[in-house]
């Protein structure tokens, strides 16, 4: 089947998904990634490779983080980058996503990075541009629904590399709110391609999507079973602004059964490391000891989803011209 | 089988000027070179352009006593053919472990040709510092050059067709070779 990610070379054109992307395609990401690393130490936080291009910051959905990473790492490879208040603008006066989309690609767009609460949104988008010769302009998904959160997984699969070197002996839980979480399923994908032996999705059955298994998941149901042995725990938000229903009694109550608390944490491996995607709600889904503790590396999966966006963007932004 | 006619081979011959390098041979030529060119200069430091470059720079930096004034430049963020061909397949960090502020830099690399990667390597130099000066030592130039760029260290000078390159290889016990391929 033809992947609307790839160019004809089998290059990355556009970022939708970690889903069903070659394992070279994502080794290259990371590789070009740890070369990034280094020059936001520098004096001067910036190369020229994307320079004179215009990147634009579609947030149909707000996120001031993820846009502002996404704004550095373009900056610092010398684009412009315009960020559009979507929902405070032309969409609310009755504008059709993809006529905003026509219109910004007549200012001369290079790249769209693009957040949405729908998934497949920005599918959508590269669709369209495909479909009306206008395949030069790229997009990223800066998270699209429930369904993917490419990036986020990327940089996830950097800071595992980065601490445990080889993913081909690792066990990686996946622990919360797996149910409403993009990053989840980008990071299941993500582990999954690098040839991760064992991923565990750990929650409560409510917060469990069906078809784990299928994706190569081992599920648990306490966080008892999820953790032993564990080299990389992966917190997730718990998102109660997605929460319908009764799906939880309470915040408490989830952070009784499931919350990450040093004890529970003494289960996994000595040396595992402990992530998180962010914002942290601390005595909901993590204890601020494990959060502010030796073995989180929060922080660093911060500065490194800088370099990953930049090798995202400037792999995009190189690809070949081939259709 | 039919062989060629002889008039086809000897044609090659004539075609092709003997290009047997000994890369051994030329390395002590521009080890040489640049510790005499060198000898009365402060504050000097090496930096190595990957790959072939870098290999280069190891050594003197070991024979010239600089090991904790060595890095290195991969130029791939800086090349002037991104737009066409995109982020090389490979890039390596580029690691300038010593202040460039006020350092003469000596950029070291396998082959001067186009001059396109020493512009490269020189606008990346001053996105770390401003060095008092650069320069530049090659193995060898092959001519070709399409910027105002000349070696101040070279240990050998040829003229080689557009459709050659030449390729500087390191074999697992550290010895360079040093081989004229089909670009």
């Amino acid at each position: 089947m033809l992947n609307p990610q790839l160019n004809k070379n089998g290059e990355l054109q556009h970022l939708l998904t970690i889903e069903g992307l070659p394992k070279a395609v994502v080794t290259h990401i990371l590789d070009t990634a740890s070369s990034f690393v280094g020059v936001s130490d520098r004096d001067v936080k910036k190369v020229p490779l994307m320079r004179g291009k215009s990147v634009f910051n579609l947030f149909f959905e707000n996120s001031t983080r993820t846009r502002t990473t996404f704004e550095i790492a373009a900056k610092r490879l010398s684009a412009d980058v315009i960020n559009l208040n979507i929902a405070a603008s032309s969409t609310s006066k009755g504008e059709s996503l993809l006529d905003t989309i026509d219109n910004l690609a007549a200012m001369h767009a290079d790249m769209f990075v693009v957040r949405h609460a729908q998934s497949g949104a920005p599918y959508l988008i590269a669709r369209h541009l495909i479909d009306s010769g206008q395949q030069h302009v790229h997009v990223v998904n800066a998270g699209d629904g429930r369904h993917a959160h490419p990036t986020q997984g990327l940089l996830d699969m950097y800071t595992i590399r980065h601490y445990k070197k080889d993913f081909t002996n690792l066990i990686v839980a996946v622990v919360g709110d797996i149910l409403h979480s993009r990053v989840a399923r980008s990071d299941i994908h993500g582990l999954t391609t690098l040839g991760v032996p064992e991923v565990r999705a750990v929650g409560p059955r409510t917060l469990l999507p069906e078809g784990l298994e299928q994706m190569g998941v081992r599920v648990c149901t306490s966080m008892e079973e999820g953790l032993k042995g564990a080299d990389v725990v992966i917190m997730l938000r718990l998102q109660n602004e997605r929460m319908s229903g009764a799906l939880l009694p309470s915040a408490q109550e989830f952070f009784k059964s499931y919350g990450l608390t040093p004890e529970r944490l003494a289960l996994a491996k000595p040396d595992a490391i402990v992530m998180h995607p962010g914002p942290m709600n601390r005595g909901v889904e993590i204890d601020s000891a494990v959060a502010d503790g030796a073995q989180a590396v929060i922080l660093p999966q911060v500065t490194f989803g800088i370099a990953v966006r930049m090798a995202v963007m400037s792999i995009l932004s190189g690809s070949a011209k081939v259709f | 089988m039919r062989k060629p006619p002889p008039s086809f081979c000897s044609n090659i011959l004539t075609i092709m000027p003997n290009l047997d390098f000994d890369a051994e041979a030329l390395y002590k030529i521009l080890a040489q070179r640049v510790k005499t060119g060198l000898a009365h200069v402060e504050n000097v430091a090496l930096v190595g352009i990957y790959s072939g470059g870098a290999w280069l720079a190891e050594r003197l930096a070991d024979e010239l006593q600089l090991k904790d004034r060595l890095g290195f430049i991969d130029v791939s963020f800086y090349r002037d053919d991104y737009a066409e061909k995109g982020l090389h397949a490979e890039v390596k960090p580029t690691r300038i472990p010593f202040d460039v502020d006020g350092a003469t830099v000596v950029l070291v690399d396998d082959v001067l040709y186009t001059g396109r990667t020493t512009r490269a390597a020189i606008n990346e130099l001053f996105d770390y510092g401003r060095p008092a000066r650069i320069m530049l030592a090659a193995l060898v130039d092959r001519g070709g050059r399409e910027l105002p760029i000349a070696a101040d260290f070279v240990a050998d000078t040829v003229s080689l067709p557009n459709d050659r390159q030449l390729v500087l290889q390191r074999a697992d016990d550290g010895r360079l070779s040093l081989t004229v391929d089909h670009a």
